[in-house]
This record gives structure tokens, sequence and C-alpha cells, in this order.
């Protein structure tokens, strides 16, 4: 479970998160959508500690994320970044294996063994053990990111998952398996707040969503809720159209005619 | 670490003793395996059978064992600070020698000499070298952070950036110490080309002791940064999301390698390459992993400095060829080989 409150982070004068709070229950998912500057990634970045806020705090069950300890806070919550690039090859299994780093000392214990087997057959990379990881494609090296990320929480039922853009890159069947993979974490209790740019995939998979301008909250609710044109032309600055989808309550969304003036300008 | 891991540390180190043997046996009084295991089993006191030359046990316990010891010192600290900083930089190119670290040491050795330091000057024996350890690791610390601090940026270190602030500090102190060179006396002068050639053939147990707790505590400490620096190579932020103290352990690993090189070079001199090479030999043939690198880099580092020295000794015997020659003559190519496989590797992607 995840409390923002009042998080405002100033770059100069400008406040790239501004003054934003939300909630997210355990065993949801949250999307963040917006435009590129809004804030996204600063926000993920405060929620994770990488950055301090110029005032307000993120509290995971409700303790403050400050107030843990660097290894409380990695048994707490796990993050995959944007861009994850090894310098030295590692084997798949030991790249996984560096997510239960924070659980044992110097070698992995059996339970250790166990979390990373059962991780690797739910993410499906099992196959890919004893592969170098630069030799992997994008596609697979995401998966196996993800499962790093994932072995580092396994045990933990309380604890979060924050990802950012997950899928950028990846083509679409791998997009599908990682947005599968996000939605079954919360499903098992874990709270996951996922920053998404297809606003299609965001509705599919999350619980809430909230879209995010110049660092300030557009729209905060259930997909069905938030989803409409109105609040996607303040996010976006583009005119989109909704189509009533066949199989699931949200519409589809999808851009107006390519000759729009706004369209035109960008 | 894995069966197979643990194996090949074990083939290093049987490698390491027999490298130190062999270098024990060879030289102007050449001493055979029986008569070896007689003097030391006669010294140890297991034996009162003396089954060897008196003339050999001298040359043995005065001369060559300390030198191997040294040699065997020396290889581990250059080994396992080039896998420690390579590691901690985030790439295979970074090098003790390369980044300005050793140049650093030998800066602040020559200082010493050259400006006659009063304090210096009234100790003798085993504190001149102790001090002398210390001045050179300050100067190694200051170099690296310099270097450190100009090639990081968001938690990357630029290859290029990195090279080229290392080729600008060793260019300064190169500067500095041709500047002091330029100063020194004949006495002086002679000291200073020692350290910039490198040679182990100032070894005594006096260089020994003096050595070893520089040496001893990276090779006991820097093995517990392993599981970091894996991490590390996931990047800074990554690392610290699993839980990872990077400030702290960025800081563990300057001190140490600083330490281990620092000292080295103020007791033997610029030894090029050998932390270069190690452990990418190490990372190509078994694994990246750092459970193994480190320890490994240390033992191989050990083995193939002793068995450079035996060459550096016995190649143009009765003269000898200063090691840190003979290392760059080998290191470099293999510097080269990396150099190249590195861009044929960014070519394919």
């Amino acid at each position: 479970m995840i409390k923002v409150r009042n998080l405002t982070f100033k770059a100069g004068k400008r406040n790239l998160v501004d003054n934003l709070s939300f909630d997210v229950k355990k065993g949801e998912l949250l999307a963040v959508l917006g435009a590129n500057g809004a804030g996204k990634t600063t926000l993920m970045k405060l929620l994770c500690r990488d950055i301090k806020p110029d005032q307000g705090e993120v509290f995971i069950n409700d303790k403050a994320i400050t107030a843990y300890s660097l290894t409380d806070l990695a048994k707490t919550r796990a993050v995959l970044q944007q861009h994850n690039t090894l310098s030295v090859s590692f084997l798949v299994e030991e790249l996984v294996m560096m997510g239960r780093y924070v659980h044992f000392d110097q070698q992995p214990g059996l339970h250790d063994h166990e979390v990373l087997k059962q991780v690797m057959i739910e993410t499906g990379i099992t196959h890919l053990a004893g592969r170098d990881y630069n030799t992997l494609s994008g596609g697979e090296q995401q998966r196996v990111q993800l499962a790093r990320v994932i072995a580092q929480i396994y045990d933990n039922p309380n604890a979060c998952l924050f990802l950012d853009e997950p899928t950028n890159g990846l083509d679409l069947q791998y997009q599908q398996q990682i947005m599968v993979l996000a939605r079954s974490m919360a499903d098992r209790g874990y709270t996951v707040i996922c920053i998404l740019h297809d606003i299609n995939f965001a509705s599919r998979f999350a619980d809430q969503i909230i879209m995010l301008k110049n660092g300030k909250k557009v729209a905060d609710g259930t997909p069905l809720s938030v989803i409409n044109t109105g609040n996607i032309e303040l996010t976006f600055n583009i005119k989109v159209k909704l189509m009533a989808s066949e199989d699931y309550d949200c519409p589809l969304v999808f851009p107006a005619a390519a000759a729009s003036p706004h369209m035109q300008g960008m | 670490m894995t069966g197979k891991t643990k194996y090949i540390l074990m083939l290093l180190l049987v490698l390491m003793i027999a490298i130190m043997v062999v270098s024990s046996c060879i030289g102007a009084v050449t001493i055979r395996l029986p008569e070896l295991v007689s003097m030391i089993s006669y010294h140890t006191g297991l034996s009162d059978q003396q089954d060897f030359q008196p003339q050999q046990a001298a040359v043995f316990f005065n001369l060559r064992l300390p030198r191997v010891i040294l040699g065997v010192l020396i290889g581990a600290a250059l080994g396992i600070s080039g896998a420690a900083i390579q590691g901690l930089f985030r790439n295979p190119l970074a090098e003790p020698g390369l980044i300005g670290i050793s140049s650093g040491a030998t800066l602040f050795a020559v200082m010493m000499i050259v400006l006659e330091i009063k304090l210096f000057k009234q100790l003798t024996g085993i504190w001149s070298f102790y001090v002398l350890s210390i001045v050179a690791f300050i100067g190694a610390g200051i170099t690296t952070t310099i270097v450190y601090r100009i090639a990081m940026k968001n938690g990357k270190t630029v290859i290029t950036t990195l090279l080229l602030a290392g080729l600008a500090i060793n260019a300064l102190t190169n500067a500095f110490t041709g500047f002091l060179t330029y100063l020194a006396n004949d006495a002086q002068l002679r000291s200073i080309t020692f350290w910039n050639l490198g040679s182990l053939g100032g070894a005594s147990w006096q260089t020994v002791t003096a050595l070893l707790p520089f040496v001893l505590i990276p090779i006991f400490g820097l093995p517990l940064m392993s599981k970091s620096l894996n991490a590390l190579a996931l990047g800074e932020s990554q690392a610290q999301h699993l839980g990872i103290n990077v400030k702290l352990v960025k800081r563990i690993i300057i001190v140490m390698a600083t330490m281990a090189v620092g000292a080295s070079v103020a007791l033997a001199g610029i030894i090029l390459f050998i932390g270069l090479i190690i452990p990418h030999i190490l990372r190509m043939t078994v694994t990246a992993d750092h459970r193994f690198v480190i320890p490994a880099s240390a033992i191989l580092g050990a083995a193939l400095l002793t068995g450079a020295d035996l060459i550096a000794r016995t190649i143009v015997a009765p003269a000898e060829l200063p090691i840190g020659i003979l290392t760059a003559m080998i290191g470099t190519p293999v510097f080269l080989y990396i150099i190249i496989s590195e861009r044929n590797k960014n070519a394919l992607r």
C-alpha cells in the first residue's frame, strides 16, 4: 500500500512534481500517464527515494520511505528502470539472482535458489537460464530484468513494484507479456505502480489511472472514470476518439483524424 | 559460487604455488627440489637432516624467498585492485596505471625522495618503507578521486572521458615527476629510474613486512565487496535499489584498491598491465561474477608476476631486466586485443 502526500520536487523555479497526493491500495495496479516532461520519471525517482522531495512524503505500508533502512527498503519495494545496460555480461540466472542479493550475505541459500527457480518459471525465462544476457533480444532482456525485480520481493506480498515504462521499445507480444506479469503481481497482493505511454494498455491492465501534466494531477480514478476525450486532450494536447470495446467496459482510444490542427503542430 | 569456480580457484592456487617453487629454485645458485624441501623442513624443525649447502640456504632465505613473496604480494595487489577498479568504473579498460593511480603514487614517492623531507630522512629501515607506502597511497588516492570525479556522470563512467582524464592526470603527474627528476642528484636519479621501470630487485624481508598490511587488508576486504560489484554492473541506481549502499561501497573500494596499488608502487615501481589483463582473462574464460573474479585475480596476478619476475631476472643473467618492461611487452598486445574485441562487439550492436 502506498500513500503519497503533497509531494513536490523543484528544479530551479519550476515544480517538476507539484503538490501531488494519491493512494494506491494493496493488490492494485496504478498506471501513470502523461506526455513527455509531465513529471512521470521525477515522480518515479521520488517514489524510489532516488531523490529527496522539496515537500511532502511517500509512505509505503504506512511508514515514510525516509524511515526505512536501505536493506529494508530493498525488501519492501523493487524497481524496474527504463534503461538497463550491463557493463560486464552475466548469465541470465546469475542476473536474476542479483534480485536476491539483499536476502543473503555472500552465497545464496537454499530458499534463494528456490525463489530463483520459481520466478524463472513464472516469468517464462527458464529456457534462457544459461544464456549470456548480452546475447538476448531486447524483449527477452526486459523479461529477465523483470524477473530479477520480482525475485527481490518474491516472498513479501506486502511489497511494492515500480515499473518505469516497462514496455518501451518492445514489440506487441512482449509488451503484452510484461503487462500480464505486472497484472498477475497485483493480483497476488503486490502494490504496482507503472508508468505507461499506451493509454489502451493502461486502461486494460490498471485498476487506477493517474494522468499528469506539468507535475500536476489532471485526473485520478478507475480507467472507466478517467478515460475520456477531455482528460486526454488536457493531458496530451491531442484530440482522440473513443470506441466501445467489445469485451471490456472501458472504451478504446485512438487518434482523431490526422489533419486536426493540433496534430499539424506536432 | 558454483563447484566449477571453486575448482578453478583451487587450480589457480596450485599454479601459483608451483610457480613460487620453481622461482625459488632457479637463479645464479641452483636449488634442487629435494634440497628446497630439506631446507624448509630443517628450518621449521620438522627434520634435523641437512641435505643442502649452507650457501643455498643463505640465498634462499635472504634473497629468493623475500623476492618470491614480494612478487606474490605485488601481483596479488595489482590483480585484485585492477578487478575491483574495473568493476567500480563499470569498464573493462580501467586499470590502475592507465587511469593515473600508479603515476600519482610515483609522484608522491619521488617527492619524498627528492625533496628529502626532514622527517623522512630521520627514518631508517622498515619505517621508511612504511612511510613511503603511506605517502604513495595518499598520492594514488588523490589521483583516483580526481579521475573518478571527472569520469562519472549520472552514475556512469564515460569511457572516453575516463581514459582522457587518466591521460591528463598521467601527463600532469609525469610533468611534476619530471620536474623533480630535473632537481634530483645522481643517487636520487637512480631511485627515480627504478620507479619508472618497475622492479622487484629491492626485495628484502623489510620490504615484504612493510607491504604486508597494505596488501592483506585489500585481499581479505575486497572479496567482501564482490556482491556489490556485481550489482554495480547494472548501474548505480539499480544497485542502490537492490539494497546496496553504493556510496560506502565506492569509498571502501577506492581506499582498498589505492592502498594496494600505492604501496606496491612505493616498493616496486610502476608495473603496468597486470591489473588490466588478469581480470579480463578470467572474465572471458570463466565468468564475470566478481565473487570469482576478485579472488582469482589476486591468485593469478600473484602467479603471473612471480613468473614474470623469474624471467626478468634470468633472461639476461647476470644482469636483470626491469619487470615493468617485461609486463608492458606482454601486456600491450593483450591490451590492443581487448580494444579490438570491444570495438567488434560494439559494432555488432
